[in-house]
Protein backbone atom coordinates (compact mmCIF):
# COMPACT_ATOMS: atom_id res chain seq x y z
CA UNK A 1 0.00 0.00 0.00
CA UNK A 2 1.62 3.61 -0.87
CA UNK A 3 1.52 6.08 1.36
CA UNK A 4 -1.21 7.87 -1.17
CA UNK A 5 -3.81 5.49 -0.35
CA UNK A 6 -3.17 4.99 2.87
CA UNK A 7 -4.24 8.56 3.28
CA UNK A 8 -7.11 7.64 0.74
CA UNK A 9 -8.46 5.01 3.17
CA UNK A 10 -7.64 7.22 6.56
CA UNK A 11 -9.40 9.89 4.76
CA UNK A 12 -12.40 8.06 4.02
CA UNK A 13 -12.59 6.08 7.18
CA UNK A 14 -12.36 9.64 9.32
CA UNK A 15 -15.29 11.06 6.93
CA UNK A 16 -17.42 7.69 7.33
CA UNK A 17 -17.02 8.29 11.43
CA UNK A 18 -16.98 12.20 11.34
CA UNK A 19 -20.84 11.86 12.38
CA UNK A 20 -20.33 9.94 15.85
CA UNK A 21 -17.40 12.54 16.68
CA UNK A 22 -19.44 15.98 15.83
CA UNK A 23 -22.46 16.59 17.47
CA UNK A 24 -22.56 19.94 16.85
CA UNK A 25 -25.57 20.74 14.23
CA UNK A 26 -23.50 24.02 12.94
CA UNK A 27 -20.46 21.74 12.38
CA UNK A 28 -22.20 19.15 10.23
CA UNK A 29 -23.81 22.03 8.74
CA UNK A 30 -20.31 23.14 7.54
CA UNK A 31 -19.52 19.69 6.74
CA UNK A 32 -21.78 18.84 4.51
CA UNK A 33 -21.72 22.37 2.64
CA UNK A 34 -18.16 21.64 2.34
CA UNK A 35 -19.23 18.57 0.58
CA UNK A 36 -21.80 19.64 -1.45
CA UNK A 37 -19.45 22.58 -3.05
CA UNK A 38 -16.61 19.72 -3.55
CA UNK A 39 -19.15 18.12 -5.89
CA UNK A 40 -20.83 20.80 -7.47
CA UNK A 41 -16.92 22.36 -8.08
CA UNK A 42 -15.90 19.24 -9.57
CA UNK A 43 -19.57 19.82 -11.55
CA UNK A 44 -18.04 22.65 -13.11
CA UNK A 45 -14.03 21.88 -13.21
CA UNK A 46 -15.61 18.88 -16.00
CA UNK A 47 -16.44 21.66 -18.41
CA UNK A 48 -13.70 24.49 -17.06
CA UNK A 49 -10.84 22.78 -15.81
CA UNK A 50 -10.80 19.86 -18.16
CA UNK A 51 -12.31 20.89 -21.27
CA UNK A 52 -11.10 24.25 -20.47
CA UNK A 53 -14.63 25.75 -21.23
CA UNK A 54 -15.10 28.47 -18.24
CA UNK A 55 -18.74 29.04 -17.46
CA UNK A 56 -19.99 32.26 -15.25
CA UNK A 57 -23.67 30.85 -15.29
CA UNK A 58 -23.18 27.71 -13.64
CA UNK A 59 -26.70 28.36 -11.45
CA UNK A 60 -28.47 27.99 -14.39
CA UNK A 61 -28.00 23.90 -13.59
CA UNK A 62 -27.94 24.17 -10.60
CA UNK A 63 -31.35 26.27 -10.72
CA UNK A 64 -32.93 24.20 -13.20
CA UNK A 65 -32.44 20.89 -11.11
CA UNK A 66 -34.09 22.51 -7.77
CA UNK A 67 -37.05 23.43 -9.64
CA UNK A 68 -37.30 20.61 -11.36
CA UNK A 69 -37.45 18.21 -8.46
CA UNK A 70 -39.36 20.74 -6.32
CA UNK A 71 -42.24 21.49 -9.01
CA UNK A 72 -42.21 18.15 -9.93
CA UNK A 73 -43.16 16.93 -6.16
CA UNK A 74 -45.23 19.48 -5.38
CA UNK A 75 -47.54 19.67 -8.02
CA UNK A 76 -47.21 16.02 -9.32
CA UNK A 77 -46.17 14.48 -5.85
CA UNK A 78 -43.16 12.75 -7.83
CA UNK A 79 -41.22 10.72 -5.04
CA UNK A 80 -37.83 13.49 -4.56
CA UNK A 81 -35.69 10.56 -5.08
CA UNK A 82 -36.85 10.17 -8.76
CA UNK A 83 -37.37 14.01 -8.47
CA UNK A 84 -33.29 14.49 -8.46
CA UNK A 85 -33.22 11.77 -11.28
CA UNK A 86 -35.80 13.74 -13.28
CA UNK A 87 -33.42 16.88 -12.50
CA UNK A 88 -30.37 15.72 -14.02
CA UNK A 89 -32.20 14.95 -16.96
CA UNK A 90 -33.38 18.67 -17.12
CA UNK A 91 -30.27 20.37 -16.22
CA UNK A 92 -28.49 17.57 -18.54
CA UNK A 93 -31.12 19.48 -21.38
CA UNK A 94 -30.40 23.05 -20.28
CA UNK A 95 -26.68 21.86 -20.84
CA UNK A 96 -27.53 20.43 -24.36
CA UNK A 97 -29.65 23.37 -25.43
CA UNK A 98 -26.82 25.90 -24.30
CA UNK A 99 -23.94 23.51 -25.34
CA UNK A 100 -25.29 22.85 -28.87
CA UNK A 101 -25.85 27.13 -29.46
CA UNK A 102 -22.63 28.44 -28.29
CA UNK A 103 -20.06 25.73 -29.47
CA UNK A 104 -21.82 25.03 -33.12
CA UNK A 105 -21.36 28.53 -33.19
CA UNK A 106 -17.84 28.62 -32.40
CA UNK A 107 -18.38 30.76 -28.81
CA UNK A 108 -14.74 30.46 -27.13
CA UNK A 109 -13.60 31.89 -23.82
CA UNK A 110 -14.57 34.93 -22.21
CA UNK A 111 -17.75 34.67 -25.49
CA UNK A 112 -18.89 31.58 -23.89
CA UNK A 113 -18.32 32.97 -20.42
CA UNK A 114 -20.53 35.84 -20.75
CA UNK A 115 -23.11 33.51 -22.75
CA UNK A 116 -23.63 31.48 -20.13
CA UNK A 117 -23.74 34.69 -17.48
CA UNK A 118 -26.58 36.02 -19.47
CA UNK A 119 -28.52 32.69 -19.97
CA UNK A 120 -28.63 32.25 -16.21
CA UNK A 121 -29.59 35.88 -15.65
CA UNK A 122 -32.43 35.28 -18.05
CA UNK A 123 -33.50 32.03 -16.29
CA UNK A 124 -33.87 34.29 -12.81
CA UNK A 125 -36.07 36.37 -14.50
CA UNK A 126 -38.55 34.00 -16.11
CA UNK A 127 -38.32 32.28 -12.76
CA UNK A 128 -39.42 35.42 -11.09
CA UNK A 129 -42.44 35.64 -13.47
CA UNK A 130 -43.57 32.91 -13.84
CA UNK A 131 -46.21 31.44 -11.19
CA UNK A 132 -45.35 27.58 -11.52
CA UNK A 133 -42.14 28.53 -10.05
CA UNK A 134 -43.83 30.56 -7.20
CA UNK A 135 -42.15 34.07 -8.71
CA UNK A 136 -40.42 35.97 -6.44
CA UNK A 137 -42.09 34.51 -3.20
CA UNK A 138 -40.00 31.41 -3.84
CA UNK A 139 -41.25 27.59 -3.40
CA UNK A 140 -41.26 25.68 -0.01
CA UNK A 141 -40.75 22.33 -0.21
CA UNK A 142 -43.29 20.20 1.72
CA UNK A 143 -42.37 19.11 5.05
CA UNK A 144 -42.41 14.93 5.21
CA UNK A 145 -39.52 13.33 6.82
CA UNK A 146 -38.57 10.39 5.92
CA UNK A 147 -35.43 9.38 4.56
CA UNK A 148 -37.68 7.35 1.23
CA UNK A 149 -38.98 11.49 0.58
CA UNK A 150 -35.39 12.61 0.76
CA UNK A 151 -35.57 14.45 4.15
CA UNK A 152 -33.82 13.00 6.90
CA UNK A 153 -34.81 13.55 10.77
CA UNK A 154 -30.81 14.83 11.29
CA UNK A 155 -28.33 16.29 9.57
CA UNK A 156 -26.54 12.99 9.52
CA UNK A 157 -28.32 11.65 6.38
CA UNK A 158 -27.58 14.80 4.57
CA UNK A 159 -23.93 14.23 5.21
CA UNK A 160 -23.59 10.86 4.06
CA UNK A 161 -25.51 11.53 0.95
CA UNK A 162 -23.53 14.36 0.51
CA UNK A 163 -20.48 12.48 0.93
CA UNK A 164 -21.31 9.66 -1.79
CA UNK A 165 -22.21 12.43 -4.36
CA UNK A 166 -18.42 13.90 -3.01
CA UNK A 167 -16.87 10.02 -3.71
CA UNK A 168 -19.07 10.14 -7.20
CA UNK A 169 -17.36 13.08 -8.19
CA UNK A 170 -14.08 11.40 -7.52
CA UNK A 171 -14.61 8.53 -9.10
CA UNK A 172 -15.58 11.32 -12.50
CA UNK A 173 -12.39 13.01 -12.02
CA UNK A 174 -10.14 9.52 -11.57
CA UNK A 175 -12.15 8.40 -14.83
CA UNK A 176 -11.71 11.35 -17.03
CA UNK A 177 -7.84 11.54 -15.72
CA UNK A 178 -7.78 7.80 -17.54
CA UNK A 179 -9.87 7.96 -20.23
CA UNK A 180 -10.10 8.66 -23.91
CA UNK A 181 -13.02 10.98 -22.86
CA UNK A 182 -10.67 13.01 -20.67
CA UNK A 183 -7.84 12.92 -22.84
CA UNK A 184 -9.62 15.04 -25.46
CA UNK A 185 -11.33 17.05 -23.35
CA UNK A 186 -7.91 18.48 -22.08
CA UNK A 187 -6.23 18.70 -25.99
CA UNK A 188 -9.61 20.55 -26.58
CA UNK A 189 -8.72 23.11 -23.70
CA UNK A 190 -4.87 23.02 -24.62
CA UNK A 191 -5.55 23.75 -28.15
CA UNK A 192 -8.81 23.26 -30.16
CA UNK A 193 -7.83 23.19 -33.79
CA UNK A 194 -4.82 20.44 -33.16
CA UNK A 195 -7.49 18.33 -31.08
CA UNK A 196 -9.40 18.13 -34.24
CA UNK A 197 -6.50 17.50 -36.56
CA UNK A 198 -5.64 14.36 -34.10
CA UNK A 199 -9.19 13.08 -34.88
CA UNK A 200 -10.84 14.31 -31.58
CA UNK A 201 -14.68 15.44 -31.90
CA UNK A 202 -14.42 18.86 -29.99
CA UNK A 203 -17.74 19.73 -30.38
CA UNK A 204 -19.24 16.31 -29.55
CA UNK A 205 -16.56 16.36 -26.80
CA UNK A 206 -17.48 19.66 -25.65
CA UNK A 207 -21.50 18.77 -25.73
CA UNK A 208 -20.73 15.53 -23.84
CA UNK A 209 -18.73 17.29 -21.16
CA UNK A 210 -21.46 20.10 -20.81
CA UNK A 211 -24.62 17.82 -20.56
CA UNK A 212 -22.23 15.94 -17.68
CA UNK A 213 -21.45 19.09 -15.74
CA UNK A 214 -25.28 20.46 -16.17
CA UNK A 215 -26.40 17.05 -14.70
CA UNK A 216 -24.45 16.74 -11.77
CA UNK A 217 -25.25 20.44 -11.08
CA UNK A 218 -28.50 19.64 -11.38
CA UNK A 219 -28.43 17.07 -8.51
CA UNK A 220 -26.98 19.28 -6.21
CA UNK A 221 -29.74 21.66 -6.90
CA UNK A 222 -32.15 19.06 -5.60
CA UNK A 223 -30.32 18.64 -2.67
CA UNK A 224 -29.71 21.76 -1.61
CA UNK A 225 -33.58 22.27 -2.09
CA UNK A 226 -34.30 19.12 0.04
CA UNK A 227 -32.14 20.19 2.79
CA UNK A 228 -33.65 23.97 3.15
CA UNK A 229 -36.81 23.13 1.32
CA UNK A 230 -36.68 26.42 0.13
CA UNK A 231 -35.57 28.07 -3.35
CA UNK A 232 -36.13 30.87 -4.88
CA UNK A 233 -34.79 32.34 -7.65
CA UNK A 234 -32.20 34.73 -6.54
CA UNK A 235 -31.21 31.25 -4.56
CA UNK A 236 -31.31 29.28 -7.62
CA UNK A 237 -30.14 31.01 -10.37
CA UNK A 238 -28.29 34.37 -8.93
CA UNK A 239 -24.78 34.46 -9.45
CA UNK A 240 -23.78 33.48 -6.06
CA UNK A 241 -23.76 29.35 -6.57
CA UNK A 242 -22.16 30.16 -10.09
CA UNK A 243 -19.48 32.25 -8.50
CA UNK A 244 -18.87 29.69 -5.88
CA UNK A 245 -18.57 26.49 -8.15
CA UNK A 246 -16.10 28.25 -10.12
CA UNK A 247 -13.82 29.20 -7.08
CA UNK A 248 -13.61 25.80 -5.78
CA UNK A 249 -11.77 24.70 -8.40
CA UNK A 250 -9.88 27.33 -9.16
CA UNK A 251 -8.80 27.56 -5.72
CA UNK A 252 -8.48 23.75 -5.54
CA UNK A 253 -6.45 23.47 -8.62
CA UNK A 254 -8.22 23.26 -12.15
CA UNK A 255 -8.74 20.08 -14.21
CA UNK A 256 -7.54 18.15 -11.44
CA UNK A 257 -9.34 14.80 -9.08
CA UNK A 258 -8.47 16.64 -5.93
CA UNK A 259 -8.96 20.02 -6.88
CA UNK A 260 -12.54 20.49 -5.81
CA UNK A 261 -12.33 18.81 -2.20
CA UNK A 262 -9.67 20.95 -1.41
CA UNK A 263 -10.37 23.99 -2.88
CA UNK A 264 -14.26 23.77 -1.61
CA UNK A 265 -12.35 22.72 2.35
CA UNK A 266 -10.01 26.02 1.99
CA UNK A 267 -12.83 28.46 0.41
CA UNK A 268 -15.82 27.24 3.31
CA UNK A 269 -12.78 26.42 6.45
CA UNK A 270 -11.20 30.28 5.21
CA UNK A 271 -14.85 32.13 4.76
CA UNK A 272 -16.07 30.49 8.02
CA UNK A 273 -12.82 31.46 10.04
CA UNK A 274 -13.12 35.17 8.59
CA UNK A 275 -16.46 35.28 10.05
CA UNK A 276 -15.62 33.87 12.94
CA UNK A 277 -13.20 37.07 13.55
CA UNK A 278 -14.36 39.53 11.87
CA UNK A 279 -18.11 39.18 12.75
CA UNK A 280 -21.11 38.48 11.02
CA UNK A 281 -21.65 41.56 8.71
CA UNK A 282 -23.85 40.74 5.30
CA UNK A 283 -21.57 40.83 2.24
CA UNK A 284 -17.91 40.09 3.95
CA UNK A 285 -17.83 36.51 2.84
CA UNK A 286 -18.16 37.48 -0.66
CA UNK A 287 -15.16 40.04 0.07
CA UNK A 288 -12.99 37.66 1.21
CA UNK A 289 -13.82 35.51 -1.33
CA UNK A 290 -12.62 38.30 -3.94
CA UNK A 291 -9.74 38.88 -2.03
CA UNK A 292 -9.07 35.06 -1.79
CA UNK A 293 -9.54 35.12 -5.46
CA UNK A 294 -6.90 37.45 -6.58
CA UNK A 295 -4.06 36.24 -4.06
CA UNK A 296 -4.61 32.41 -5.58
CA UNK A 297 -4.81 33.67 -9.37
CA UNK A 298 -1.35 36.27 -8.58
CA UNK A 299 0.60 33.58 -6.53
CA UNK A 300 -1.15 30.40 -7.11
CA UNK A 301 -2.58 29.87 -10.31
CA UNK A 302 -2.33 26.05 -10.22
CA UNK A 303 -4.03 25.96 -6.68
CA UNK A 304 -3.80 24.43 -3.34
CA UNK A 305 -2.93 20.98 -5.40
CA UNK A 306 -0.38 22.88 -7.63
CA UNK A 307 1.23 23.88 -3.63
CA UNK A 308 1.34 20.67 -2.50
CA UNK A 309 3.02 18.98 -5.72
CA UNK A 310 5.47 21.53 -5.65
CA UNK A 311 6.45 20.80 -2.13
CA UNK A 312 6.38 17.29 -3.21
CA UNK A 313 8.93 17.33 -6.40
CA UNK A 314 10.91 20.33 -5.28
CA UNK A 315 12.51 20.35 -9.03
CA UNK A 316 9.01 20.14 -10.58
CA UNK A 317 8.00 23.17 -10.06
CA UNK A 318 9.17 24.37 -13.64
CA UNK A 319 8.81 21.33 -15.62
CA UNK B 1 -4.24 8.49 -53.36
CA UNK B 2 -4.88 11.80 -52.76
CA UNK B 3 -6.58 13.96 -55.80
CA UNK B 4 -7.20 17.55 -55.43
CA UNK B 5 -8.85 19.00 -58.25
CA UNK B 6 -9.16 22.43 -59.02
CA UNK B 7 -9.31 23.84 -56.14
CA UNK B 8 -9.70 28.10 -55.53
CA UNK B 9 -9.87 29.86 -52.43
CA UNK B 10 -10.17 33.14 -52.06
CA UNK B 11 -10.05 35.65 -49.13
CA UNK B 12 -12.19 38.75 -49.78
CA UNK B 13 -9.85 39.90 -52.79
CA UNK B 14 -7.14 37.92 -52.26
CA UNK B 15 -6.65 34.79 -54.59
CA UNK B 16 -4.89 32.32 -52.05
CA UNK B 17 -5.41 29.38 -54.33
CA UNK B 18 -6.28 29.47 -57.41
CA UNK B 19 -7.33 26.46 -59.67
CA UNK B 20 -4.96 24.16 -58.37
CA UNK B 21 -4.62 20.63 -59.12
CA UNK B 22 -2.11 17.74 -58.31
CA UNK B 23 -2.05 13.88 -57.09
CA UNK B 24 -0.35 12.42 -54.83
CA UNK B 25 0.50 8.60 -55.28
CA UNK B 26 0.72 5.87 -52.74
CA UNK B 27 3.73 5.12 -51.08
CA UNK B 28 5.69 8.40 -52.35
CA UNK B 29 7.12 11.58 -50.40
CA UNK B 30 5.58 14.87 -52.71
CA UNK B 31 7.12 18.27 -52.23
CA UNK B 32 5.24 21.46 -52.19
CA UNK B 33 7.39 24.18 -52.63
CA UNK B 34 6.91 27.38 -53.53
CA UNK B 35 7.71 31.14 -52.28
CA UNK B 36 6.46 32.59 -49.00
CA UNK B 37 2.48 33.35 -49.67
CA UNK B 38 2.74 31.11 -52.15
CA UNK B 39 -0.67 29.50 -50.64
CA UNK B 40 0.78 26.20 -49.59
CA UNK B 41 -0.55 25.95 -45.57
CA UNK B 42 -3.99 27.32 -47.37
CA UNK B 43 -3.87 24.00 -49.72
CA UNK B 44 -3.31 21.93 -46.77
CA UNK B 45 -5.98 23.56 -44.44
CA UNK B 46 -8.34 22.92 -47.21
CA UNK B 47 -6.94 19.53 -47.54
CA UNK B 48 -7.52 18.97 -43.99
CA UNK B 49 -10.75 19.82 -43.42
CA UNK B 50 -10.29 23.30 -42.15
CA UNK B 51 -11.09 25.82 -44.76
CA UNK B 52 -14.03 25.04 -47.44
CA UNK B 53 -12.70 25.59 -50.90
CA UNK B 54 -14.92 27.97 -53.32
CA UNK B 55 -14.18 25.29 -55.72
CA UNK B 56 -12.94 22.13 -56.80
CA UNK B 57 -12.36 18.58 -55.05
CA UNK B 58 -10.06 16.37 -52.91
CA UNK B 59 -10.41 13.28 -53.14
CA UNK B 60 -8.87 10.26 -50.55
CA UNK B 61 -8.74 6.96 -51.23
CA UNK B 62 -11.47 7.31 -53.89
CA UNK B 63 -13.63 9.05 -51.36
CA UNK B 64 -14.73 13.04 -51.77
CA UNK B 65 -13.79 14.64 -48.69
CA UNK B 66 -14.18 18.29 -49.61
CA UNK B 67 -16.51 19.32 -47.24
CA UNK B 68 -15.45 17.30 -44.10
CA UNK B 69 -15.02 17.80 -40.66
CA UNK B 70 -11.47 17.38 -39.95
CA UNK B 71 -11.93 14.66 -37.22
CA UNK B 72 -13.77 12.86 -39.76
CA UNK B 73 -10.66 13.06 -42.33
CA UNK B 74 -8.01 12.02 -39.53
CA UNK B 75 -10.72 8.93 -39.38
CA UNK B 76 -9.91 8.11 -42.97
CA UNK B 77 -6.02 8.21 -42.36
CA UNK B 78 -4.93 11.66 -43.14
CA UNK B 79 -3.73 13.82 -40.62
CA UNK B 80 -1.86 17.24 -41.01
CA UNK B 81 1.13 18.62 -38.91
CA UNK B 82 1.22 22.55 -38.27
CA UNK B 83 3.79 24.79 -39.52
CA UNK B 84 3.56 26.49 -36.37
CA UNK B 85 3.51 24.00 -33.54
CA UNK B 86 0.95 23.37 -31.52
CA UNK B 87 1.79 21.62 -28.41
CA UNK B 88 -1.18 20.61 -26.01
CA UNK B 89 1.43 22.57 -23.47
CA UNK B 90 0.07 21.58 -20.13
CA UNK B 91 -0.09 17.79 -21.06
CA UNK B 92 3.69 15.85 -21.08
CA UNK B 93 5.07 14.22 -24.40
CA UNK B 94 3.66 11.33 -23.91
CA UNK B 95 0.16 12.87 -23.09
CA UNK B 96 0.21 14.52 -25.88
CA UNK B 97 1.29 11.53 -28.36
CA UNK B 98 -1.55 10.00 -26.55
CA UNK B 99 -4.35 11.80 -27.92
CA UNK B 100 -3.38 10.77 -31.74
CA UNK B 101 -3.20 7.39 -30.85
CA UNK B 102 -6.54 7.59 -28.92
CA UNK B 103 -8.02 8.00 -32.21
CA UNK B 104 -7.48 3.98 -32.72
CA UNK B 105 -7.38 2.66 -29.41
CA UNK B 106 -9.84 3.62 -26.67
CA UNK B 107 -7.93 2.07 -23.77
CA UNK B 108 -5.77 4.73 -21.80
CA UNK B 109 -3.40 1.96 -21.13
CA UNK B 110 -2.77 0.61 -25.01
CA UNK B 111 -2.85 4.54 -26.01
CA UNK B 112 0.35 5.31 -23.24
CA UNK B 113 2.28 2.17 -24.11
CA UNK B 114 1.52 3.13 -28.37
CA UNK B 115 2.25 6.97 -27.48
CA UNK B 116 5.99 5.61 -25.93
CA UNK B 117 6.68 3.70 -28.53
CA UNK B 118 6.11 6.52 -31.27
CA UNK B 119 8.27 8.62 -29.32
CA UNK B 120 11.11 6.05 -29.71
CA UNK B 121 10.56 5.73 -33.17
CA UNK B 122 11.15 9.59 -34.02
CA UNK B 123 13.97 9.81 -31.20
CA UNK B 124 11.81 11.62 -28.05
CA UNK B 125 12.15 8.66 -25.94
CA UNK B 126 14.20 10.74 -23.28
CA UNK B 127 11.98 12.88 -23.00
CA UNK B 128 8.42 11.18 -22.07
CA UNK B 129 7.75 12.70 -19.16
CA UNK B 130 8.55 16.31 -19.64
CA UNK B 131 5.83 18.90 -20.36
CA UNK B 132 5.44 19.78 -23.90
CA UNK B 133 5.90 23.42 -23.12
CA UNK B 134 9.21 23.29 -22.08
CA UNK B 135 10.44 21.60 -25.29
CA UNK B 136 12.65 23.49 -27.67
CA UNK B 137 11.64 24.37 -30.82
CA UNK B 138 13.29 21.07 -32.55
CA UNK B 139 11.44 18.84 -29.99
CA UNK B 140 7.90 20.52 -30.66
CA UNK B 141 8.63 19.89 -34.33
CA UNK B 142 9.20 16.28 -33.33
CA UNK B 143 6.09 16.04 -30.82
CA UNK B 144 4.04 17.59 -33.91
CA UNK B 145 5.35 14.85 -36.20
CA UNK B 146 4.75 11.68 -33.42
CA UNK B 147 0.89 12.95 -32.57
CA UNK B 148 0.47 12.99 -36.20
CA UNK B 149 1.76 9.10 -36.60
CA UNK B 150 0.23 8.55 -33.46
CA UNK B 151 -2.93 8.50 -34.99
CA UNK B 152 -1.43 5.70 -38.01
CA UNK B 153 -2.35 7.72 -40.81
CA UNK B 154 -2.05 6.52 -44.30
CA UNK B 155 -1.53 10.05 -45.95
CA UNK B 156 0.71 12.27 -43.70
CA UNK B 157 0.77 15.92 -44.34
CA UNK B 158 3.72 17.85 -42.71
CA UNK B 159 4.16 21.65 -43.12
CA UNK B 160 7.50 22.90 -42.85
CA UNK B 161 8.49 20.45 -39.99
CA UNK B 162 12.28 21.41 -41.07
CA UNK B 163 11.83 25.24 -40.37
CA UNK B 164 14.16 26.77 -37.80
CA UNK B 165 15.84 23.57 -37.33
CA UNK B 166 20.30 23.93 -37.63
CA UNK B 167 21.28 21.20 -40.34
CA UNK B 168 22.32 18.50 -38.03
CA UNK B 169 18.67 18.58 -36.93
CA UNK B 170 17.47 18.56 -40.60
CA UNK B 171 19.70 15.58 -41.30
CA UNK B 172 18.31 13.76 -38.20
CA UNK B 173 14.41 14.44 -39.13
CA UNK B 174 15.14 14.23 -42.71
CA UNK B 175 15.76 9.95 -41.58
CA UNK B 176 12.81 10.04 -39.65
CA UNK B 177 10.80 11.07 -42.42
CA UNK B 178 12.90 8.58 -45.04
CA UNK B 179 11.56 5.91 -42.39
CA UNK B 180 8.52 6.63 -41.66
CA UNK B 181 7.70 6.52 -45.60
CA UNK B 182 9.41 2.92 -45.52
CA UNK B 183 7.18 1.91 -43.67
CA UNK B 184 4.05 2.33 -45.53
CA UNK B 185 3.04 5.98 -45.09
CA UNK B 186 2.83 8.25 -47.83
CA UNK B 187 3.63 11.52 -47.41
CA UNK B 188 2.74 15.56 -48.90
CA UNK B 189 5.65 17.81 -47.37
CA UNK B 190 5.80 21.50 -47.63
CA UNK B 191 9.36 22.71 -47.29
CA UNK B 192 11.60 25.57 -47.81
CA UNK B 193 15.03 23.85 -46.91
CA UNK B 194 15.82 22.74 -50.14
CA UNK B 195 18.15 20.34 -49.04
CA UNK B 196 15.69 18.09 -47.51
CA UNK B 197 13.09 18.46 -50.71
CA UNK B 198 15.88 17.51 -52.99
CA UNK B 199 16.84 14.16 -50.89
CA UNK B 200 13.67 12.71 -49.91
CA UNK B 201 11.46 13.83 -52.16
CA UNK B 202 10.08 11.81 -55.81
CA UNK B 203 8.03 14.62 -57.34
CA UNK B 204 7.55 18.72 -56.30
CA UNK B 205 4.77 20.59 -57.71
CA UNK B 206 6.28 24.25 -57.55
CA UNK B 207 3.16 26.68 -56.23
CA UNK B 208 3.42 30.53 -56.47
CA UNK B 209 0.85 33.10 -56.06
CA UNK B 210 -1.94 30.51 -55.77
CA UNK B 211 -1.35 28.75 -59.31
CA UNK B 212 0.92 25.55 -60.15
CA UNK B 213 3.76 26.80 -62.03
CA UNK B 214 5.89 23.54 -62.02
CA UNK B 215 6.18 19.85 -61.21
CA UNK B 216 8.43 17.09 -62.29
CA UNK B 217 11.24 15.67 -60.32
CA UNK B 218 13.03 17.94 -57.56
CA UNK B 219 16.59 18.53 -59.55
CA UNK B 220 14.19 19.16 -62.56
CA UNK B 221 12.22 21.64 -61.19
CA UNK B 222 14.72 23.34 -59.44
CA UNK B 223 16.46 24.36 -62.71
CA UNK B 224 13.45 25.30 -64.32
CA UNK B 225 13.75 29.19 -64.94
CA UNK B 226 10.45 30.43 -64.49
CA UNK B 227 10.80 28.74 -60.91
CA UNK B 228 13.72 30.17 -60.14
CA UNK B 229 12.37 33.46 -61.07
CA UNK B 230 9.42 32.88 -59.03
CA UNK B 231 11.82 32.88 -55.97
CA UNK B 232 14.12 35.50 -57.16
CA UNK B 233 12.70 38.20 -59.17
CA UNK B 234 12.29 38.55 -63.02
CA UNK B 235 15.04 38.38 -64.78
CA UNK B 236 17.16 36.55 -62.02
CA UNK B 237 17.18 33.20 -64.25
CA UNK B 238 19.08 35.16 -67.25
CA UNK B 239 21.09 36.88 -64.60
CA UNK B 240 22.60 33.37 -63.17
CA UNK B 241 23.11 31.64 -66.14
CA UNK B 242 24.99 35.65 -67.41
CA UNK B 243 27.40 34.86 -64.64
CA UNK B 244 27.83 31.53 -64.76
CA UNK B 245 28.57 31.94 -68.24
CA UNK B 246 30.97 34.81 -67.69
CA UNK B 247 33.03 32.87 -64.93
CA UNK B 248 33.21 29.50 -67.13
Amino acid sequence: MTARTAFAVIAFAAALIAPFVVHSDFWMGFLITTLLYAYMGMAWNVLGGYAGQVSFGHAIFFGTGAYTSTILHISFGLNPWLGMVAAAVAAGLVGALIGYLSFRYGLRGSYFALITLAFAEVFRILANSFEFTGGGVGLYVPLKIGWWNLQFPSKTGFYYLALALTCLSLAIGAWLENSRFGASLMAIRENESAAEALGVNAFACKLKAIILSGAMMGVGGTFYAQHYLYIDPTIAYGPGVSVEVLLVPIIGGLGTMLGPLLGSAVLHGAGELARRLMGDVPGLDLVFYGVLLIVMVRFLPEGVIGLLRRRHKPGAAHA
Amino acid sequence: MLEAKGLTKHFGGLVAVADVSFSVPEGKIVALIGPNGAGKTTLFAIIAGFTQPDAGRVMFLGQDITFMAPHRICALGLVRTYQIVQPFGALTVRENIAVGAHLRLKSRKAALAFAEEVARQVGMGDVLDRAAAVLTVAGRKRLELARALATRPKLLLLDEVMAGLNPTEVEEIVQVIRAIRDSGVTILLIEHVMQAVMSLADHAYVLNQGRIIAEGHPHAVAEMPHVIEAYLGHGAAARLRARAGGAA
